[in-house]
């Protein structure tokens, strides 16, 4: 009997842990979506699911710009993380710790930080930008802050460890055997990368863009701080209807809705993938 | 022990039961969470406010919650204040903006928990309004208040958000207008006109709160806010999205505008004053100046929020900033404009102390109707459009389409 208990037993602060603070906040604010009122009268709940309609109606822009940002900002890191994780796994050799630390590096300081020290950074006459405009190779109305290239530019950097780290763990487990194997039939090195290292590195680069296509969608702080006029994101309206205006109702059904595509997307990418379970995929 | 209960409580759980119970416990709680209490408050009697307050006692102690830079780095007046009182005082820099502070403490105070801030400092507008009408602040106890009704100056003493200071004080007043950069701009920018001028395409920066830029809006059709309607306002709404889609707005800024515009990457913006002769005094070429078509007039007020535990202490410390030396300290550091019109005259007496550049400095100040407004720099200066809850959001929604597109 004890023993049939004691998995459960184990799992036990986990469930408590996952019950208190992601089953009851969750829970609470489908409850708020689709309730009606304001700050000062009280909320009420009227089942009113035309709350998600006039959200959708009224940010659909913003949600889909954030999902087209976070894409391609997704896109970047691949194309920049991908060499990267690659030359870490085959050629680091004994320096691949301190390749990994000093990737880490900036992350000991704040997110929202560096997103401000980038923000000095592509100042208009700041030190790269006014450097370049002082020799004559810019003309002095050259920007980069508060346009969408910054913005994507801003979570690219942000969030590019986190698909670095899964690449590298992917193509860390790529057994060299088989490589050498291939080279033996006489496979030439794009073929081998082809048919041999990039299938085997999948899983790394699924749990990769699961990590950073999801937080770059929701982020608000990049839009904010390196964002100009028409680049708001989702987050940005979450955190407006929330913080500002009060309309919990609101904030809560465009939070749901943004979950709902979001898992949609993943599932979906699974699916192309070929992959038949995402958290095995994630996992392994 | 009961052998049923017993059995109930040590048979194995199917995973299945397990789902079942975090779903009934989920559905029970979404149950309980049903509407979210509101707490409109009527405004308390008279008696009700002297009882809490005759039952209130000194503790040696107050925290104060502000905005930044609005004491001297140096803390001198708090300093005194605690020599003077014996009071010890711990001062926080955690007010970036009232609608992110009233967003973040509404929760904490609905639950019936305190702020851990004795006293907070809140601008006149919308958040205010709901932090009274809720019964967030607790009334003042003008018996205590000794200074405040020595030295306040009348405009400070009749304002229409909080008539007879029943529950604020002002804590200092402050003008939105415009900020420009002089290495970029090489004329004197007196209207409003600037920032909807072509020449300045996309070297225009605006304010993302709505009741800041819904103003400006409305100055610039020469509406008056403070009277204006919700067709004033779809009015303004529509010349705001037109110097936008025009390209003519680089960003609807927070406080972040006067970095933009000290380092050059706005040149014209909306601004508010004293951030700007901060900014002057460094050395930055930043000039500000009131539109004639109109600028805005806004108060920050101190105010005791509900479950604060120190509030005599509170009310002690300001009251103790409504002494004109200290109030003429303060507004030496802030330079917006001070609550105490005695001020004045105690710069102007400093002055004749000193000399050089500290004397042209404060010359300056003392001179400036930015910091000490005549009557008829006042006429021009208008405040926020008092809203109610429904009005708030349909202005909200006007000007929110602008800024958060």
């Amino acid at each position: 009997m004890r023993r049939r208990l004691t998995p459960y037993l184990l799992a036990l602060p986990s469930w408590l842990w996952l019950a208190a603070f992601l089953v009851v906040p969750l829970a609470a604010m489908a409850s708020v979506s689709t309730q009606t009122g304001n700050v000062v009268d009280g909320f009420a709940q009227t089942f009113s699911f035309g709350n998600y309609a006039d959200a959708l109606g009224r940010y659909s822009t913003q949600l889909v710009r954030s999902l087209l940002y976070g894409g391609a900002a997704t896109l970047a890191m691949l194309a920049i993380g991908y060499p990267v994780a690659y030359w870490i796994a085959f050629r680091g050799g004994s320096r691949k710790s301190m390749y990994l630390f000093l990737l880490l590096l900036p992350f000991f300081v704040s997110f929202v930080l560096r997103t401000i020290a980038w923000g000095f950074l592509l100042a208009d006459d700041g030190i790269l930008f006014g450097t370049l405009k002082g020799w004559g190779l810019l003309s002095p109305d050259f920007h980069v802050l508060a346009t969408s290239f910054a913005v994507i530019a801003g979570l690219t950097y942000n969030w590019l460890p986190f698909m670095i780290l899964p690449i590298y763990v992917g193509l860390e487990r790529v057994d060299p055997r088989v490589i050498e194997a291939a080279y033996d039939l006489y496979a030439t090195r794009f073929t081998v990368f082809r048919r041999v290292v990039l299938p085997l590195s999948l899983p790394g680069v699924f749990a990769g863009v699961l990590m950073t296509f999801v937080p770059a969608v929701a982020d608000p702080i990049n839009a904010q701080i390196l964002g100009g006029t028409n680049n708001t994101m989702i987050g940005n309206i979450i955190q407006v209807e929330y913080l500002t205006n009060n309309n919990y109702p609101t904030a809560s059904a465009l939070s749901f809705t943004l979950m709902a595509v979001l898992l949609v997307g993943i599932f979906a990418y699974a699916r192309a993938l070929g992959t038949e379970n995402v958290l095995e995929a994630a996992a392994r | 022990m009961d052998p049923l209960l017993l059995r109930g409580m040590t048979q194995p759980r199917t995973r299945r039961d397990v789902f079942r119970l975090a779903g009934l416990s989920a559905a029970g709680l979404a149950l309980a969470a049903c509407g979210v209490q509101g707490q409109k408050q009527a405004p308390p009697k008279p008696d009700a406010v002297k009882d809490f307050w005759s039952k209130q006692k000194k503790n040696g102690k107050v925290v104060f919650a502000n905005w930044p830079e609005y004491m001297p780095p140096d803390q001198a007046p708090l300093k005194k204040f605690q020599q003077a009182t014996g009071i010890s005082y711990e001062y926080k820099e955690v007010i970036q903006e009232n609608a992110e502070f009233f967003g973040k403490s509404e929760p904490v105070l609905r639950a019936g928990q305190s702020l851990g801030y004795d006293i907070v400092v809140m601008t006149n507008g919308v958040q205010l309004q709901k932090m009274i009408q809720l019964g967030y602040v607790v009334p003042l106890d003008h018996s205590q208040l000794p200074n405040f009704a020595a030295n306040a100056g009348e405009k400070y003493k009749q304002r229409s958000y909080d008539p007879g200071n029943q529950y604020t004080v002002p804590y200092t007043s402050g003008i939105t207008g415009i900020a420009y950069n002089t290495d970029h701009v090489k004329e004197d920018i007196t209207s409003i006109k600037a920032l909807f001028d072509p020449k300045y395409k996309g070297r225009i920066g605006m304010m993302s709160d709505a009741q800041e830029i819904g103003n400006f809006g409305m100055f610039a059709l020469g509406i008056d806010p403070e009277k204006s309607t919700q067709a004033d306002w779809e009015k303004a709404g529509e010349l705001l999205k037109k110097q936008r889609d025009d390209g003519l707005v680089r960003k609807y800024y927070d406080q972040s505008y006067i970095d933009a515009v000290s380092k050059g990457d706005v040149w014209v913006t909306m601004a508010w004053s004293g951030d700007v002769f901060q900014r002057q005094l460094a050395g930055e070429p930043v000039k500000f100046v009131v539109p004639e078509e109109g600028g805005t007039i806004w108060t920050d007020n101190m105010l005791i929020p509900k479950g604060a535990a120190n509030p005599v202490d509170a009310l002690m410390l300001m009251d103790y900033l409504y002494q004109p030396a200290v109030a003429a300290e303060l507004e030496e550091y802030i330079q917006f404009i001070s609550p105490v019109p005695a001020v004045k005259d105690i710069l102007q007496q400093k002055a004749a102390t000193l000399k050089g550049e500290d004397k042209e400095t404060l010359e300056t100040m003392v001179g400036s109707p930015l910091i000490f407004p005549s009557e008829a720099d006042y006429a021009k200066l208008r405040s926020y459009r008092t809203l109610t809850t429904a009005e708030e959001q349909i202005f909200n929604r006007v000007f929110q389409s602008i800024t958060q597109a």
